[in-house]
């Protein structure tokens, strides 16, 4: 029967084509949007290189001080990753690294615009990068604040036009660095491991950073299993509110051990005094945005197919005299509309795979490389079939109720 | 010889705001298995109406419908589409083909709603099809096809899945005589050859008088 639905639905497909070329636009507009939003979100959250243990890392992102009248939010400070976060069970590793700073360098009388990282040796082993030159630096180089650095291959480029790099020195920020390592360019919505020079921590040019609990640092923990998870953020919370507050009109210190999707949601959604992030509000807002934009083209859809429908009235009649029930023909312009969004679900893949070269190749957000991927290509087929049941099944459920006698007689009644 | 269709006491009244139209009133009708018989009447005496009670396809106001010997009224959709499904082959006045479908696959769709494999299917609407001498247009679209043509697909489409009672709403109704003969040569072969009940609809007191029995409405009631 699905094979003989199949062929009706090609059929039908070709039938008034207008209609049909609309229905396709619609559909793949929608999911061109979609698909480009999933992608953007995929290439911000989801684990990739080099974050391929982000299944198994917490990060410390936030860090919230209050007292009775005033409230202060930052990222941690170092000291907070530092003598809080480490050596707590179930953490292999713990890394530091400080926010990207944008630094200045001159060449040939050019200036060469770049973001700093300073980072710990562990950042290097909590995290994956797939090295084009050389290698990261060391607990020995941080611990004597060598002047070496490891850069992107887009920082590369600017500096010596292109390999080799290492052994070369360059100036940023008024200081000279010798080049160790040479690591592919990470998108800059990669909050954790994007940057075009990564230095030693050590190389900062004061060493003010070290007393600090609150301000400019982002931790990593991993974790030896997700199974940990709950006794890590624990016993962190637990550390952390022991810490020596900087005075007395400060009364709680928050720092949570969180993914970085939560994080978002705690700067989006917790209220002033709420220790928890609430993703589940995120996920919320992001679910109804998708659903917002999926249900208008979808009511367009049902009226076009409810158009549709009423030009087969007199087919829906035949079914019902040989002995097709209504749950048979829901089913039967389920698959049809099924086919019709899959289609225009593939015209949007290709479309937004366009899509998505071209937001790369324009730059737009540096070194972001946006593309589809089996998690998106997944969210995409997942959209489609959900849009096309949204909009199929209404106008299916009013087929089948379709009285046959007049059904028949190509009424639509 | 046991009864095929049994109607007690049919009314069919449609209601609008305004008016109320008693299409069929009193209906009283036993047809035994095997026989053809035609109704016959003016335009709005009810006629179409009461093949469609017979047919499940509307129900009736008042009144009880047997179909060898159950009663079908109380149904729900699901068991009155397996009736239909099983028991009953329509062939209407203007075909309803599906333009879409080729010939063969319109025939087969009676077969669609039942588990049936499609090489099954396939042999059993080819031998529907050879039975009515249209093997030779399996694969043409109904638009292809002229009208006597088609309306031996749609009796192939109708007694493809060997029903028991076959309902003919004015079968040559639009086509010429020499067609309308074709048609009803068919029919009566049908009839002999299968023991199916026929009624048929009918206008042409020509085609009335070569069935068994004629029943005749006025205004909705059987007047013989």
């Amino acid at each position: 029967m699905l094979k003989s639905y199949l062929k009706l639905a090609w059929k039908v497909l070709w039938r008034p084509k207008f209609f049909t070329a609309i229905s396709l636009f619609g559909i793949c507009f929608t999911l061109v949007v979609l698909m480009v939003a999933s992608s953007v979100l995929d290439h911000v959250f989801a684990p990739q290189a080099p974050e391929v243990r982000q299944g198994r890392t917490l990060g410390m992102f936030r860090a919230r001080m209050t007292g009775e009248h005033s409230t202060s939010t930052s990222m941690p400070g170092y000291q907070l990753i530092d003598r809080y976060a480490r050596g707590i069970p179930g953490v292999e590793r713990v890394a530091a690294f400080a926010m990207p700073q944008t630094v200045y360098s001159y060449k040939d009388g050019q200036r060469i615009k770049s973001l700093i990282k300073r980072t710990d040796a562990e950042y290097w082993r909590v995290l994956d990068f797939q090295f084009l030159e050389g290698g990261p630096f060391t607990d020995q180089d941080v611990a004597n604040g060598a002047f070496v650095a490891v850069i992107n291959a887009t920082t590369r480029d600017r500096f010596f036009g292109g390999p080799p790099a290492v052994g070369r020195t360059f100036e940023a920020d008024g200081l000279h660095f010798r080049v160790i390592g040479v690591v592919p360019d990470v998108g800059i919505l990669r909050l954790v491991a994007n940057g075009d020079i990564y230095a030693p921590l050590t190389t900062a040019k004061t060493d003010a950073y070290r007393r600090e609990l609150l301000g400019g640092f982002g931790g990593l923990l991993l974790a030896r299993s997700t199974a940990d998870f709950p006794s890590i953020k624990a016993e962190l919370e637990s550390r952390v509110r022991t810490a020596p507050l900087p005075g007395k009109e400060w009364t709680k210190l928050i720092a949570p051990a969180e993914s970085l999707f939560d994080f978002l949601a705690g700067n989006l959604f917790s209220g002033r005094n709420e220790d928890r992030s609430h993703p589940e509000r995120l996920w919320a807002v992001i679910i109804a945005a998708m659903l917002l934009f999926s249900t208008l083209p979808a009511v367009n859809l049902i009226n076009l197919n409810m158009s549709r429908i009423m030009e087969r009235a007199s087919e829906i009649g035949v079914r019902k005299a040989f002995g097709a029930s209504s749950r048979t023909l829901v089913s039967q312009f389920i698959v049809e509309n099924l086919v019709l969004t899959l289609i225009g679900g593939a015209a949007g893949f290709v479309l937004s795979a366009l899509v998505l070269r071209a937001l790369t190749a324009s730059g737009l957000i540096p070194y972001a490389h946006f593309a589809l991927n089996y998690r998106v290509f997944g969210y995409g087929l997942g959209l489609a079939l959900f849009f096309g049941l949204l909009s199929g099944v209404y106008p299916a459920w009013r087929m089948s109720r379709l009285d046959p006698v007049q059904a028949l007689k190509g009424a639509s009644r | 010889m046991s009864t095929m269709i049994a109607l007690e006491g049919i009314e069919k009244v449609y209601r609008t705001d305004r008016i109320e139209t008693v299409a069929l009133s009193d209906i009283n009708l036993q047809v035994p298995a095997g026989e053809f018989v035609s109704v016959m009447g003016p335009s709005g005496c009810g006629k179409s109406t009461l093949l469609n009670v017979i047919g499940l396809l509307d129900e009736p106001t008042k009144g009880r419908v047997q179909l060898n010997g159950s009663a079908v009224q109380s149904y729900r959709d699901a068991a009155l589409a397996k009736v239909r499904n099983r028991e009953i082959g329509f062939i209407f006045q203007t075909f309803h083909l599906i333009p879409d479908l080729s010939v063969v696959d319109n025939v087969e769709i009676p077969l669609l709603y039942r588990r049936m494999s499609g090489a099954e299917r396939r042999k059993l609407s080819l031998a529907a099809l050879e039975r009515v001498g249209l093997t030779s247009r399996i694969h043409h679209f109904p638009s292809q096809l002229s009208g006597g043509q088609q309306q031996r697909v749609a009796i192939s489409r109708a007694i493809v899945g060997k029903p028991r009672i076959l309902l003919a709403d004015e079968p040559t109704g639009n086509l010429d005589s020499q067609m309308g003969d074709e048609i009803m040569h068919i029919l009566h072969g049908l009839q002999k050859e299968s023991g199916t009940t026929i009624v048929m609809v009918t206008h042409d007191p020509r085609l009335a008088d070569q069935t068994q029995r004629t029943i005749r409405l006025f205004d909705g009631r059987q007047v013989q």
